[in-house]
């Protein structure tokens, strides 16, 4: 492609809002399904209706890591398994942002499962996406905490003996307020579920199962990407509102998706507020309002004081 | 560039207070205007994060007991992008625990500060007792080439004291600074003198004001390698932040060239403001034959060591480094071309002593009173090594 | 320089009366003093100790090596800490909680019935403040008006005026056991002594 083609193309893209164009090409394989749930993200966040600028990425180490730096947001690519943990101080340093963590399955639930818990736990009002590829992609294919029973990794050569997290039971038994799971077959329904998650109040987790074309197709002779889709269709269930018990993955099993839970609870940062509020009554000023929060706060003051003086 | 201002009084104590060491760094950090706090329980640093929970909601802030310190860390990372001024505060098992983060922060250029009220070990060690064993590891703890600015409080005022200093510095210079303490000092209590919120000088955050379009989150190469103006999330400049080598857009680029200009910055922005940095004290040098170095509790020590010697004839100078890192090469290098020998007493087996080794280059002799941790020297000890000095 | 020992066991208010001692000898009272404590297992249940190191000018070694006063209220206190106090030191003891060794003359004793005055005034939680008063009375260390300047922050403020009453009790029986004791002259000088 030459220089003006490659111009045009960042020009008339209709991901160009969205994506740094000038870091394009990407480094996601042909096939990889990262790119369909970034496509969903982005669809999902103009529909919402929400200000880009108010909205920051977080991402860890891997493939799907890669994402913070490709999307035009304010974006994080923290280490190894850290994003949670990154989105938490930036919620809570900055609470009228929206964050979102966009991570993999080893990055999220391996190195940097015990930050999951905790953040669900906590109700922590961020989002967090994770595209489930069973594989440990950047590195070349390794197991992960999601690799199902018996699917060859690079460091299960003969099949994994381990017992796999089933990641919707997971963050429900954690305390997420909102758990989703689809593939990267469902773009529409993941950009349905992300813009609901945006829109949630409290901890919110969506799983996108999709394809490693390169290693974990390959490696367990799956086919290519096509396969893959093909796989999700005839395999994926819909089953809103299911027991998340009942949504574990075997390998080349059934796949459960769909909106799992959904339910109302405080979020840290109101616990935080309602408990400091109750201590020190009125002397104690709210913790991280937003701006339109303050300024209604002193244009009402103003208008009691104005009032006050006639 | 960097812009003074006095300190919120909201988050200033003022008055005397009789207080220990971790109490006095938490007032420190809301003096110098510290609102965001992420922790996790650690012996002996504990009551640090104890008292900014306590404290924070009344002077406007938030404090977050983390699910470990890895998390504790990278929480500010996020704080500090946020917008706010942030902090976290533990000791040795918890200190190793953060390294990788401490880096990301250096590679980011991300103000913070850390506290590590140093304790014995290595592994769990001796939790309740004293040491100075992690003086190296804060220099070189973190994997690749960085440089860090590293202060040693010797009393719990000066805990309060360099708590501002070290937020100060980190503004200026846009990078963590550690207050390696100890856990004598951080658990003695003495009086803490608070000043009032017109008093305290307070550090800014270099705000950028240029246009959006040309923000660049980083920037390499100025005059005396002084690091670019920050913004913060939600302000619209949709910026990126990454642990890889970056350009000044903050976007990876993979290369030797792109390395040595990004890598040569983060150094620079330090070394070459080294004496701008450097803080110590100084007393009796002229026509010492020996001067003890020393830091932290161990300098309050070594002055007991020093008046005895000097009671016996013997001409000492003393040295108290309140700056660990950057290391005052200048000042170690003339003492040492003046002395018989120089004396460095330290509650390890021999860490910062390399340093005074590596610049006296043969100038004159170096002994190190070492000890294996979990308490103070007897100052006959650091009196003994004075006499060998001075034969 | 005056170096002090509090001892006795968890819940005696050990750590307290260190606190209120130190805080008010050197916001009150014009000098320094530096206040240490054992943490971590070893403070909790047991023998229990605070330290203070009081002096003229700015304390350097934080620690107590050899005590000129030592207070003991509790036996084990007693049996652990009463080698260590040096010659001439005054030994301030819990007259009902702590039995001694026959008298050798080797230091000075001041048994005191602080838990019982306590448990007159109403509470035997006030038996450190009784300590106090009673400390102060008999060291000179630090003076009646910087306790009490030192006591709002660190006592309920709903026990503040029971605690001020405990102190003055032991306060009073101090004088009082000095005045018999007069002639007999210790106090400073020879708890420096002591020291030295």
């Amino acid at each position: 492609m030459n220089q003006n083609a490659n111009a045009s193309f960042a020009q008339d893209n209709p991901m160009s809002q969205f994506l740094r164009m000038e870091r394009m090409p990407h480094i996601w394989c042909p096939g990889c399904g990262i790119g369909t749930v970034v496509t969903a993200f982005a669809e999902a966040i103009k529909k919402s209706g929400l200000d880009l600028d108010k909205i920051a990425i977080v991402s860890g180490i891997g493939c799907t890591g890669r994402t913070a730096g490709y999307v035009k947001l304010d974006s994080f690519h923290s280490t190894h398994g850290r994003a949670i943990p990154l989105a938490t101080g930036l919620k809570l340093a900055n609470p009228e942002m929206k964050v979102v963590v966009f991570s993999g399955d080893g990055d999220l639930f391996s190195i940097g499962g015990n930050h999951f818990i905790h953040a669900a736990r906590r109700n922590m009002d961020i989002t967090v996406v994770c595209v489930n590829n069973f594989t440990y992609g950047m590195t070349g294919g390794q197991m992960t905490p999601t690799t199902p029973n018996t699917a060859n990794a690079s460091t299960t050569p003969f099949g994994n003996y381990e017992f796999p997290f089933s990641l919707p039971f997971l963050a429900d038994a954690c305390g997420a307020t909102y758990v989703a799971r689809w593939t990267s077959l469902h773009a529409r329904q993941i950009s349905a579920s992300i813009k609901e998650a945006l829109n949630h109040k409290g901890f919110s987790f969506i799983e996108v199962i999709a394809p490693c074309t390169t290693l974990y197709q390959r490696r367990n002779r799956l086919g290519d990407g096509l396969d893959a889709l093909e796989y999700y269709q005839n395999d994926a269930e819909i089953a809103h509102g299911i027991d998340t018990r009942e949504v574990d993955i075997g390998y080349q099993s059934k796949i459960k998706i769909g909106k799992f839970v959904e339910r109302d609870k405080p979020t840290y940062l109101e616990n935080v507020n309602q408990k400091y509020t109750n201590v020190l009554g009125d002397e104690y000023q709210l913790y991280g309002k937003t701006t339109p929060e303050k300024e209604a706060e002193a244009k009402a003051k103003a208008e009691a004081a104005a009032k006050g003086a006639v | 560039m960097v812009r003074k201002v006095k300190a919120d009084p909201k988050g200033v104590l003022e008055g005397p207070h009789f207080m220990d060491g971790d109490h006095a760094l938490a007032e420190g950090a809301l003096a110098a205007g510290c609102r965001f706090f992420a922790g996790y329980p650690i012996t002996p640093s504990t009551e640090t994060a104890e008292r900014f929970a306590e404290r924070c909601p009344e002077a406007g802030g938030l404090f977050i007991q983390m699910e470990d310190e890895i998390a504790s860390i990278t929480a500010l990372i996020g704080g500090a992008w946020g917008g706010q001024k942030v902090m976290t505060v533990t000791s040795g098992p918890g200190f190793s625990l953060m390294m990788e983060n401490i880096g990301l922060a250096c590679m980011t250029e991300t103000p913070m500060v850390i506290a590590n009220v140093q304790r014995g070990g290595p592994s769990t060690g001796l939790p309740t007792l004293t040491a100075q064993q992690e003086m190296m590891q804060v220099r070189w703890g973190s994997h690749g080439d960085y440089r860090v600015i590293a202060l040693v409080p010797d009393s719990p005022q000066e805990c309060f004291d360099l708590a501002i200093e070290a937020f100060n510095l980190s503004e200026t210079y846009r990078t963590p600074v550690f207050i390696m303490t100890d856990e004598t000092v951080g658990h003695m209590h003495e009086k803490v003198v608070i000043p009032p919120a017109s008093e305290i000088e307070v550090v800014e955050r270099n705000w950028y004001t240029g246009p959006k379009d040309q923000y660049k989150p980083y920037k390499f190469g100025a005059e005396n390698h002084m690091p670019g103006p920050m913004v913060k999330v939600g302000d619209g400049y949709r910026f990126h932040v990454t642990g890889l080598v970056h350009d000044e857009r903050g976007y990876p680029q993979a290369t030797v060239e792109a390395g040595k200009i990004n890598i040569t910055h983060i150094i620079e922005k330090i070394d070459s403001n080294a004496d701008k940095i450097i803080r110590f004290e100084a007393d009796q040098l002229e026509g010492a034959e020996v001067v003890v170095v020393s830091y932290g509790i161990t300098s309050r020590i070594a002055i007991k060591a020093v008046m005895d010697a000097r009671k016996q004839g013997i001409k000492t100078g003393n040295f108290r480094m309140i700056t660990a890192w950057p290391f005052p090469e200048k000042q170690i290098r003339e003492i040492a071309s003046k002395v018989k020998a120089i004396v460095v007493p330290e509650i390890n087996y021999g860490q910062m002593v390399r340093e005074v080794e590596r610049v006296a280059g043969g100038r004159c002799k170096v002994i190190s009173v070492n000890s294996t941790g979990g308490a103070v020297h007897d100052p006959s000890e650091i009196l003994a090594a004075i006499k060998e000095g001075r034969s | 320089m005056m170096e002090v020992r509090f001892s006795g066991f968890g819940g005696q208010g050990i750590v307290r009366c260190a606190l209120i001692t130190g805080k008010a000898i050197s916001l009150y009272d014009n000098k320094f003093a530096t206040m240490t404590q054992s943490f971590g297992p070893e403070a909790r249940g047991g023998a229990c100790s605070s330290q203070l190191v009081v002096s003229e000018s700015r304390v350097l070694y934080p620690y107590v090596t050899v005590p000129g006063v030592l207070v003991a209220l509790s036996q084990e206190a007693y049996n652990l800490y009463e080698p260590e106090l040096g010659n001439g030191g005054i030994l301030i003891v819990e007259q009902d909680l702590v039995k001694q060794k026959p008298d050798t003359g080797r230091v000075q004793v001041f048994p005191v019935p602080a838990t019982r005055f306590a448990e007159e005034l109403g509470n035997r939680l006030f038996a450190n403040l009784v300590v106090i008063g009673f400390f102060a009375a008999v060291t000179k260390c630090v003076t009646p008006d910087a306790v009490k300047k030192a006591l709002p922050e660190l006592v309920p403020g709903r026990f503040l005026k029971a605690n001020i009453q405990a102190f003055d009790k032991g306060y009073a029986y101090g004088n009082e056991i000095m005045a018999a004791k007069s002639g007999a002259s210790v106090t400073a000088d020879a708890m420096s002594e002591g020291v030295e």
